[in-house]
């Protein structure tokens, strides 16, 4: 009998760890999406159209372990006073957020060239948008896949 | 904040573009994750870093929780005189950390 209330409590204990767990799912936060990755790219080059060129993006396709993935951004550019990159911005589709960051260069940077190391939550295409001095917009972007997303486990 | 990496060449030639590379220890904590009690973990991100030589800004980046674990940014710079090369790193609560380098150049 003693073994039987045992049994009950077990099951319960499972039922209640499954409804935690149902109950994490939920609140998860919600995802960006192509969607709001556009209104964020909307809001950088405002009315500008974006051209494709010039900007390399530089990032695996194949990425094993989402929490640190190396990405490097060159622009073609003469980097003089007169004709220089002056932002170079990185979105992505699947991450919380849709923005990852924006670089500020300057004349000073002598190569429009900067590398740092991102999160990616999913599978999903990065875009690198360069603003120029004489504001057109270049951009690239790569389709990744990812194996091991970063913040799937706490 | 944490320990910072930083890796400027100590001699260039006047004009010459060198490379910097800044890394600073912090968890760049998203807010998006569940600690172990189930509740999300505050946001604590450091959003900015400002690379300035002798005083004037040369390079500048807004960061999001979208950034790994300490973060790690490579960029350049025309070495255009001897100096001070001085980095900020500033995170939500506004806390900065500073670090700096020199350069002598010929």
């Amino acid at each position: 009998m003693a073994r039987l209330d045992g049994m009950r409590a077990n099951r319960r204990d499972v039922l209640a760890a499954g409804a935690g767990a149902l109950s994490l799912l939920l609140t998860r936060p919600a995802r960006a999406t192509p969607e709001s990755m556009a209104v964020a790219i909307r809001s950088f080059v405002g009315e500008a159209t974006v051209q494709k060129g010039r900007v390399a993006l530089d990032i695996p396709a194949l990425v094993e372990n989402g929490n640190s993935v190396p990405l490097k951004v060159t622009v073609e550019s003469a980097m003089t006073s007169d004709d220089f990159v002056k932002t170079i911005a990185i979105f992505n589709e699947r991450n919380p957020q849709p923005n990852v960051a924006n670089f500020h260069l300057t004349p000073r940077s002598g190569r429009a060239e900067v590398s740092t190391r991102i999160r990616l939550g999913d599978s999903q295409t990065i875009v690198a948008i360069a603003q120029l001095s004489d504001g057109t917009f270049w951009s690239d972007q790569a389709e990744l896949v990812v194996t091991l997303p970063a913040c799937v486990e706490s | 904040m944490g320990r910072a990496l930083i890796n400027v060449p100590a001699k260039a030639k006047r004009g010459e573009i060198i490379e910097i590379k800044a890394l600073v220890s912090h968890p760049m904590e998203t807010g998006y994750r569940t600690g172990p009690d189930g509740t999300l973990v505050p946001r604590d991100i450091i959003q900015r870093f400002v690379c300035t030589y002798n005083g004037e800004e040369v390079f500048s980046a807004d960061l999001f929780p979208a950034i790994a674990a300490n973060p790690f940014i490579a960029f350049t710079t025309v070495a255009t005189e001897s100096g001070t090369i001085t980095f900020r790193w500033i995170d939500d609560q506004g806390r900065g950390q500073i670090e700096t380098a020199k350069i002598t150049v010929e």
